[in-house]
């Protein structure tokens, strides 16, 4: 018998005695893993059903349960992972695309957790971020090399003309997530929290849903391949335009939601007939080359009447310096780079495991090119991919990023346990689903407050980092790779990153 | 200003607190013509049964009243009102001047023309008084036998105690079957089985026609022919409105006091509420007299409200009730009779558990609800009665085991959930 | 005078439940939830009830209405408006069980007690809690507590 059933990846621990027959788990698993035994009066767990999403964990009132792991308890192997064998045993049951959802969970991928930040001790003095002044305000757009003053009546005033700009009061943004990829609830949560924090939100490139136009001021929108949803008006709705060519969680690959899920809301945020497949083409089909590129942007442009920043997204792959290189000389005031982890509400696990580069190599070789070239002042640097702490934003912009986008980190925030099954839309969390049910779980006012105290924190902990090193604003730490030592690097990627090993001094 | 209030019942309750909550220095004079004031007039059959005692009858203490700054007369009959004057003159001739005057003096038993209905033992039960009385009359007497005339409310609440204190009872009912005027047939059947399984006996389409025994009572004579061996008849037939005192007073009465949506008299500066009222509708033009406590609480207010300067409309209301017989919980509400063409009725009935729920709907509103065993949520459908809801778009719902709000149009639960829904528009 | 009021967020109600539980081992015995479960199932009842049609589960609780139905069918003035908080009690040393104020609540939420003692049961608003029961545990706001009326 060559069939054979995976394992469950989780098994629901149940303790019966503190179990009060509430049916909590039962009413709200969407997965109707836990049931309930009318004649034994006791309620179970059908362990394969559990994705691991631990909502049942979490609603349970009397802790009743624990959702533990089920790794494949064959002799231990490290190279014949449990992953590995699972996924064989998968695919030759269905002959079919492993899907996954989320970013690269492999760990060899991280390069922040190698590297250590500086401070400051006797020679230098560092701050107390609570007693003096701390700026980590952050403008991003294009900048002037130089600035001209003239002399008026009574003063002097700014001659230069300052590009359109966008004002971050804390250099953390809310990477592209589109309605449609995740609920309502969830991108008003994001658009709500920040407004409060005085940063931006994404929409994606699923179009904008009437609810979160009032969010303007602080809206990115995004113009992608499929070009959902986009007309003068819509990029015109927001604070910036970003083109997005590719995804750091799926280079090279388009997008498809299938048209089951194409329901009378998206349809209209879309601008596509209710229960069509919406297809993101791989490509965008008018771009081939970094002209073509160049005139969308100006398109764009002039779409807005040159009063809005335009950004072009990639994802890190081998030739992203020049690439980026090419995307400033075309005229974006912003390039937003994607790393090897950033996620996605679906994607092959194949690609998403395997394709593209880590983000911390990719913005380092970006920053050093864009100086090379003397164009780093036309563009600023946004890079996304996993980034999971405050000392990830600090070490990103040391290396030479204006701002970072956060994506998975706010949804975790939100509630989200990274199952890895937001395409299977079925989200227990109210997140990646369109279900109303499963969407009112997510109540915008909890999740605003939620994502908006995770930056509040980080910016608190950036601030105190800082403050160690003896700088007192942000602008002093961007491409400051001095503060940074590598461990346990090669020396060719300490090259790479523009950083000395740790022990090494100035 | 002086304000006077006959009657200390629920509608002259309800004035006096809405008169006090806007004006607190006025003079405030109630006046009854029962020797205490504030009991609760439906408590009286709990406490002949024996499950409220004396402390517990008091609806309000009589130190609430003094609290309020409200002098009380108690004993005090009123047998004339002068609007002329502006008073009103006691049995013992006092004469007690107003400013507002509000009529709330219930309503009185009424007792038919029955042959030795005078003897000892015979009683009518609408006051704490005529409770005492037939307890007393009860332990003195070794009475182990009652006849109830009247399968009312009333009569089968008193049947009720009756029970309770373990005496067998009879109810004789002139109508075809009890609770005729409130319940539906199949109701009255299954209340009647109730009782019968409680040791009762009903007797309809009958009545007492004399009452035998020499200067007490030991037999009740039926139109039947049938004898019943008692030394207990309690006659409990009807209660009309208390009015005979306004007779050349110049204020309109009908069945009741003719008052508007102000509880408004056509004399000036008096008003009326409760059961001795009779309100016009003002849109109807059709007037209605139910004698009922919320009734006569939401009239009372409004009264009070009015004759205190504040102008608000009373809404109308419907005949309700909610009794517990013989273990058995039942509400009804509205018009549960009806049973012409255009008239639609939904029902069903769980005989095992005694559970019978019937709605009654015209032109797609609820107009009448009887619920007998499971009265869980009734007030829900009183609710869509008296708001006049148009159910018809969740008509097949209305008897669901889990029907809820959440079955309610959105736009009506909205506004209910907002505590929008008005008991009376100012 | 402030008053409390639970204000009820249909569109965020996840139709848990957890409200009810919490609201009967806040009116038990032990006040603790498993051995309110084990032990004292059938003593009390809860307070607030979850309704629930396909998309659309909220949880309803006693309004204490500025003009509240129950108060004036209530034959014993068991049912009662607190001057300090505004809210409605039912004095179950009063009340009779004659299910007056069950006939009028539009809102259906009184209940008939569940313990032997057969007098109305609704929300006390969790008199001796800083915060009633229901809210406190609601896990999505869903029930929120408000003050209205001015100081
Ligand atoms: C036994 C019984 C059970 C009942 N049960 C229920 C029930 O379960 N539910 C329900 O809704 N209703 C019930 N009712 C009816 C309810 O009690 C009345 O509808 C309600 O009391 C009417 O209130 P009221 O203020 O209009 O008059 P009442 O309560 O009758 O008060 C009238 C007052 O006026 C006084 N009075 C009368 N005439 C004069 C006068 N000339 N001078 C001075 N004072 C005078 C009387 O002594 C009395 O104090 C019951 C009634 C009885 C008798
Ligand atoms: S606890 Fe909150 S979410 Fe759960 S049923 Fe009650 S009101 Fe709804
Ligand atoms: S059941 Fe109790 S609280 Fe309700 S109306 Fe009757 S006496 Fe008052």
């Amino acid at each position: 018998m060559a069939k054979r059933r995976p394992p469950a990846d989780f098994v629901v621990e149940r303790d019966d005695y503190k179990c009060i027959r509430c049916l909590a788990c039962v009413r709200t698993c969407s997965y109707g893993a836990n049931f309930y035994d009318e004649r034994a009066n006791r309620v179970f767990t059908e362990n394969l059903k559990c994705v691991g999403c631990h909502f049942c964990e979490a609603i349970c009132p009397t802790e009743a349960i624990l959702v533990r792991h089920n790794p494949l308890a064959t002799r231990e192997n490290a190279h014949w992972t449990s992953e590995a064998v699972t996924d064989i045993m998968k695919q030759a049951e269905t002959g079919g695309v492993l899907l996954t959802s989320m970013g690269n969970d492999k760990p060899h991928f991280t390069y922040f957790d190698r590297m250590v930040l500086n401070a400051s001790q006797v020679t230098n003095p560092s701050i107390d971020p609570l007693r003096e002044p701390m700026e980590i305000r952050t403008y991003l757009g294009r900048k002037p090399l130089a600035l001209e003053l003239e002399n008026i009546e009574g003063g002097i005033a700014l001659k230069t003309r300052i590009a359109p700009q966008l004002k971050l009061e804390v250099p953390i943004m809310f990477s592209a997530m589109s309605y449609g990829s995740i609920s309502l609830n969830a991108s008003k949560s994001l658009a709500r929290g920040a407004q409060m924090m005085g940063t931006y939100f994404n929409t994606g490139e699923g179009g904008l849903h009437k609810d979160l136009k009032e969010f303007g001021e602080n809206m990115i929108v995004q113009c992608a391949s499929g070009r959902f949803g986009v007309n003068v008006d819509y990029l015109n709705a927001g604070a910036a335009v970003e083109i997005k060519i590719g995804q750091g969680a799926k280079p090279g690959i388009g997008g498809h939601l299938p048209g089951e899920k194409v329901t009378e809301p998206i349809s209209e945020t879309r601008m596509i007939p209710v229960g069509t497949d919406a297809i993101s083409p791989a490509p965008h089909h008018d771009i081939y080359s970094i002209e073509d590129l160049r005139q969308l942007i100006y398109a764009i442009k002039e779409a807005t009447r040159y009063e809005k920043p335009v950004g072009v997204k990639i994802a890190a792959v081998h030739n992203v310096a020049p690439i980026a290189s090419g995307i400033v000389r075309a005229g974006a005031d912003f390039v937003v780079i994607d790393g090897i982890r950033g996620g996605t509400g679906a994607t092959p696990k194949v690609t998403r495991d395997n394709v593209g580069i880590p983000i911390e190599l990719a913005v380092a070789v970006v920053d050093q090119r864009l100086r090379d070239e003397g164009i780093r002042h036309l563009a600023s640097i946004v890079v996304a991919g996993g980034i999971k702490r405050s000392s990830d934003v600090v070490k990103a912009i040391a290396l030479g990023a204006d701002a970072v986008y956060i994506g998975t980190a706010a949804l975790v925030a939100l509630g989200c346990h990274l199952c890895q099954k937001c395409y299977m839309g079925k989200c227990n969390w109210g997140i990646a689903t369109q279900d109303p049910k499963l969407v009112r779980r997510l109540n915008p006012e909890i999740g605003a407050r939620r994502v908006a105290n995770l930056l509040r924190a980080w910016a608190l902990e950036i601030k105190e980092i800082l403050g160690g090193m003896g700088i007192n604003a942000i602008e002093s730490l961007r491409g400051n790779r001095d503060v940074l030592r590598g461990v346990g690097l090669h020396e060719h990627e300490l090259e790479l990153l523009g950083i000395k090993p740790a022990g090494e001094a100035w | 200003m002086r304000y006077v209030i006959i009657g200390i019942g629920p509608a002259g309750m309800a004035a006096a607190d809405a008169i006090r909550e806007i004006d607190e220095k006025s003079e405030l004079v109630m006046i009854t013509s029962e020797e205490v004031a504030g009991y609760s007039k439906p408590l009286i059959t709990y406490f002949l049964g024996g499950k409220v005692d004396e402390k517990r009858m008091f609806y309000r203490f009589p130190w609430c009243f003094e609290e309020k700054n409200i002098s009380v007369m108690t004993g005090t009959e009123i047998v004339q009102v002068d609007p002329n004057e502006k008073r009103v003159i006691s049995k013992r001739g006092e004469e007690i001047p107003y400013d507002k005057l509000l009529i709330a003096t219930g309503g009185s038993p009424f007792v038919p023309k029955i042959e030795g209905v005078e003897k000892e033992g015979v009683f009518t039960f609408t006051q704490w008084k005529d409770s005492k009385m037939v307890a007393s009359y009860i332990v003195e007497n070794n009475v182990a036998k009652a006849v109830v005339l009247g399968g009312g409310l009333i009569g089968l609440k008193t049947t009720e105690a009756l029970l309770e204190l373990g005496l067998k009872v009879s109810v004789v009912e002139l109508a075809d079957r009890i609770l005729a005027t409130t319940f539906d047939k199949k109701a009255s059947q299954i209340m009647t089985r109730a009782l019968q399984s409680r040791g009762c006996e009903v007797y309809t389409d009958d009545t007492v026609v004399q009452v035998k025994g020499k200067r007490k009572v030991s037999k009740v004579l039926l139109k039947s022919g049938r004898e019943i061996k008692t030394k207990l008849l309690i006659i409990a037939v009807g209660v009309r409105p208390n009015v005979g005192f306004l007779e050349g007073s110049g204020i309109e009465v009908n069945r009741g006091v003719i008052v508007n949506e102000r509880m408004e008299t056509n004399v000036e500066n008096v008003f009326a509420a409760g059961d001795c009222a009779e309100f016009r509708d003002p849109s109807t033009g059709e007037s209605t007299n139910i004698a009922i406590w919320p009734v006569a609480f939401a009239e009372g207010e409004v009264a009070g409200y009015n004759m205190a300067g504040r102008p608000v409309k009373y809404q109308g209301g419907v005949p309700m009730n909610s009794v517990e017989l013989a273990g058995l919980a039942t509400i009804s509400v509205g018009f549960t009779n009806v049973e012409d063409n255009g008239v639609e009725i939904l029902k069903y009935f769980k005989e095992e558990e005694n559970v019978y729920r019937k709605l009654v709907l015209k032109d797609g509103r609820l107009i009448g609800a009887v619920f007998v065993g499971d009265i869980d949520r009734a007030g829900i459908y009183t609710g869509l009665i008296l708001q006049k809801v148009d159910v018809s778009s969740f008509k097949n719902d209305l008897l669901r085991e889990d029907f809820g709000l959440v079955y309610l149009p959105k736009e009506y639960r909205k506004k209910l959930m907002e505590g929008e829904l008005k008991v009376w528009l100012e | 005078m402030k008053k409390k009021k639970i204000l009820v967020k249909e569109e965020y109600c996840i139709g848990c439940r957890l409200c009810e539980i919490y609201c009967v081992t806040a009116h038990s015995e032990s006040k603790n939830l498993i051995k309110v479960f084990r032990y004292e199932l059938g003593e009390v009842a809860p307070t607030v009830i979850v309704e629930e049609k396909e998309y659309t589960t909220f949880a309803v609780q006693c309004r204490h209405c500025e003009k509240a139905s129950c108060v004036q069918a209530c034959i014993t003035g068991a049912m009662h408006r607190d001057n300090g908080t505004g809210a409605i009690y039912v004095d179950q040393e009063k009340c009779v069980g004659c299910w007056m104020c069950i006939m009028v609540c539009p809102y259906g939420v009184i209940k008939r007690g569940v313990n032997k003692k057969k007098v109305a049961s609704k929300c006390d608003l969790c008199v001796d809690r800083e915060m009633p029961a229901c809210v406190e545990n609601c896990p999505n706001e869903a029930l929120v507590l408000t003050e209205v009326g001015e100081s």
